[in-house]
């Protein structure tokens, strides 16, 4: 191994003295002393979800409750909708079709989607929200084994998947994601993705300015701790607690920076 | 071995660049607009969890463990990343760290990287070695970029344009930002929006990244970046290759022990709740962000730190900056005064300890402080600042004796030690009331006197003294 590896453990070992058995280090790890709440809210005296709900919100965050799976379908189509304003009669008239053809009309890429909404082919350097641009349909990618149902609601030619990858410069000419997450935090308004099935790749969830995310009530734990327990540290994880932020400017918190400048999370209860 | 940092170039020790700072009504309205409103928040949300003080001396508890036992954690975070797919390197210094990355940079192929914000680069002054080597490093964090498109030095751990206003990064982007769109106004939610699309580019072209951590996770090989703007995601999960530099004291055990941190740092730093994004991965995932991760252990003396036992304490900071917005120092002197990639009270501390107190800032920076003691109590890993900068004052007087200030006590005992000697310089001293300024205080006194007035006024002495007006009006009865 290097020399500096030696000279800084060395180094370490002058300082600290000699080390410790590992079993001794753990046992001293596991006797620290941890006198704080495991949660600051009693999940069982208190309604959880709606503590998530208002956290999240207080973050800018658009959080809805959707009242019954049966709903969420509707409750994205909406959200989505409501992405480009311009847009909405289009996609309010082809939504009735695509719930129909749902099943066939998610396979598009974005190099390989001939036109089918009468729109015009989108270039990956098209950005979305570029002033003067035709307006066209935002599209939305999904991740794989996002639940299908979740999405019948959303026009046809709108979505895209992220099969094969899209490059990031692709993926930038893309409005919008949805997912599912991993866990959420009720005290912190957080959401934590590890990029397993229904949730992508990080980038997917990084380079559109729009993020869609339905979080079931079950996913959400009360606090920082219980919702660490519940995750498989060898993932990568994401902590999302509303959309970018900055506060570099006179320490106040500013809205919209590089990350989506758009989260809407969905509650399915 | 010491470590080396860049010294701010041509930076005089910390009470000549105070006083210029003082005289900046500018600078001082920015900082004490900006600390202010943070101060008021933070204590809002440190005061919503009723147990702060059990996760703080947690906190405290974990990072002493860690510097106990750091070879063990050293050894097994190098296990558990290279288990992950990361490849694991040592720098004993900032030269060294500056040329493994630039080394991996080269091996990448890569002529610019971009680069979250980090103080363990800033600290190793890699920015200036890629450029020698000809890398562009390209910041990102939206203060860093106002501070590099300024052409300016940082002066805050977090917020390290604190000492301009929208105003003047208004002016700057106007000036300075090829692609600001025109019209741009001061306006904060538009300036991020500018700096949004002028970085966007760099982001999807990138293919080297460069960060720090927060944290390192010992059992997992996990690493942390707790940041705001997503920055830190593109510049993590967009390149190739990523590179991460990590000081060795950033270690914790387990993953357990990252919900005491990530409840304390963002509420102690940027008065969150959470903090917007965190990014946790560890070594690499196949189809997820970067194909190639090397993280780089850093020494620069951090063992020199650790072999002071009660210096040792600053090697818990957790860069939150709290310990900046509280103190009265920083407030009216700025960051630039500290001269050191690490301003406020954790700076005095840290910086002559990581540099050694060999030159006249490091050697000042312990007495940048009036010990007041606000840093001490919000600390949230309860690092008692003032202890330790009384320490290293005891330290920086044994290197570098201050002896006019020495002299200047041995002629007071010499002259306190007899009523006539002292009656004499009475009266010597009440002439001197002729060299004060305005508001009866004397800014310069002459050597060897002016070791005292370097660092403060003296009030100008009475036109008659207390003796000698007891002896004119009481004398005879006396």
């Amino acid at each position: 191994m290097s020399a500096a590896r030696e000279e800084i453990l060395a180094r370490i070992r002058t300082a600290t003295g000699r080390p410790s058995t590992p079993a001794e280090v753990d046992a001293g790890h596991a006797a620290l002393p941890r006198g704080y709440l495991r949660a600051h809210h009693d999940p069982a005296a208190t309604d959880i979800v709606a503590l998530f709900a208002e956290r999240a919100a207080d973050y800018r965050a658009v959080v809805e409750r959707v009242p019954a799976d049966a709903l969420l379908a509707d409750a994205v189509a909406r959200a989505v909708g409501a992405l480009s304003p311009a847009d909405q009669p289009d996609a309010v008239a082809d939504q009735s079709g695509a719930v129909a053809d749902q099943s066939g009309a998610v396979a598009d890429r974005p190099d390989a989607a001939p036109d089918q909404s009468g729109a015009a082919p989108d270039q990956p350097d098209a950005a979305p929200d570029r002033p003067g641009a035709a307006p066209e349909p935002p599209r939305i990618i999904i991740p794989q084994a996002l639940p299908a149902e979740w999405i019948t609601g959303l026009p046809a030619g709108t979505i895209v998947r992220d099969d094969p990858p899209l490059t990031a410069r692709e993926l930038d000419a893309i409005a919008g994601v949805i997912t599912g997450c991993a866990v959420a935090i009720a005290e912190t308004g957080t959401i934590i993705l590890d990029h397993g099935p229904g949730q992508g790749r990080r980038a997917l969830t990084l380079v559109p300015d729009f993020h869609l995310v339905v979080v079931k009530a079950d996913q959400i734990a009360a606090d920082i701790a219980d919702a660490l327990a519940r995750l498989d540290p060898a993932r990568p994880h994401t902590l999302i607690s509303g959309p970018s932020a900055t506060s570099d400017i006179e320490l106040i918190r500013v809205e919209g920076v590089h990350g989506p400048r758009n989260l809407h999370i969905l509650i399915a209860d | 071995m010491t470590g080396s940092m860049p010294t701010y170039v041509g930076m005089p020790a910390f009470p000549a660049a105070a006083k210029t700072a003082v005289a900046d009504s500018q600078l001082r309205r920015n900082l004490t607009h900006a600390t202010t409103a943070i101060r008021t928040k933070r204590a809002k949300a440190v005061g919503e969890l009723g147990d702060w003080e059990d996760l703080r001396q947690a906190a405290k508890a974990i990072k002493d463990h860690v510097l106990a036992n750091l070879e063990t954690y050293l050894l097994r975070l190098e296990e558990n990343v290279t288990k992950a797919g990361g490849h694991v390197h040592w720098a004993r210094d900032a030269a060294e760290a500056n040329a493994i990355v630039t080394g991996l940079v080269e091996q990448a192929g890569a002529g610019k990287v971009v680069k979250v914000k980090s103080m363990a680069t800033q600290e190793t002054g890699l920015n200036e070695a890629l450029a020698k080597s000809g890398i562009s490093a390209i910041e990102t964090d939206l203060a860093e970029l106002i501070v590099q498109l300024g052409d300016d030095w940082p002066s805050h751990i977090l917020v390290p344009a604190i000492h301009k206003n929208r105003a003047e990064i208004g002016e700057l982007f106007r000036r300075k930002m090829p692609d600001a769109p025109p019209g741009l106004s001061d306006d904060p939610a538009q300036l991020a929006a500018a700096a949004r699309a002028h970085l966007r580019n760099e982001f999807l072209a990138a293919t080297v990244g460069i960060s720090g951590a927060n944290f390192a996770v010992a059992d997992t090989g996990s690493l942390v970046v707790v940041e705001s703007e997503g920055n830190g995601r593109m510049c993590l999960t967009l390149p190739r290759t990523l590179i991460s530099v990590v000081g060795v004291e950033k270690i914790l055990p387990s993953w357990r022990d990252l919900e005491v941190f990530l409840a304390l740092l963002p509420r102690s730093s940027t008065a969150e709740r959470m903090n917007p994004y965190t990014t946790i991965w560890s070594g690499v995932t196949p189809g997820d962000g970067p194909e190639d991760f090397h993280l780089v252990l850093l020494d620069n003396g951090r063992t020199d730190a650790l072999a002071d036992r009660t210096g040792r304490q600053a090697l818990r900071c957790i860069r939150c900056s709290a310990c900046l917005n509280v103190c009265p120092v920083y407030e009216r002197a700025g960051g630039h005064a500290y001269g050191s990639p690490y301003p406020g009270p954790i700076g005095a501390i840290l910086s002559p300890q990581l540099r050694g107190v060999g030159s006249p800032v490091d050697a000042s920076l312990p007495f940048a402080s009036s010990l007041c003691g606000a840093c001490y109590e919000v600390c949230p890993v309860a690092i008692n600042i003032p202890e330790a900068l009384v320490h290293l004052r005891a330290k920086a007087v044994e290197n570098h004796r201050h002896y006019p200030e020495r002299t200047v006590f041995k002629l007071s005992g010499y002259v306190l030690a007899s009523a006539a000697r002292l009656a004499a310089a009475q009266r010597v001293a009440s002439l001197s009331r002729h060299v004060a300024g305005r508001k009866g205080r004397i800014r310069r006194l002459p050597p060897p006197l002016s070791a005292w007035t370097d660092t403060r006024d003296a009030p100008a002495p009475p036109p008659e003294s207390f003796r000698a007006w007891w002896t004119r009006t009481r004398g005879n009865g006396g």
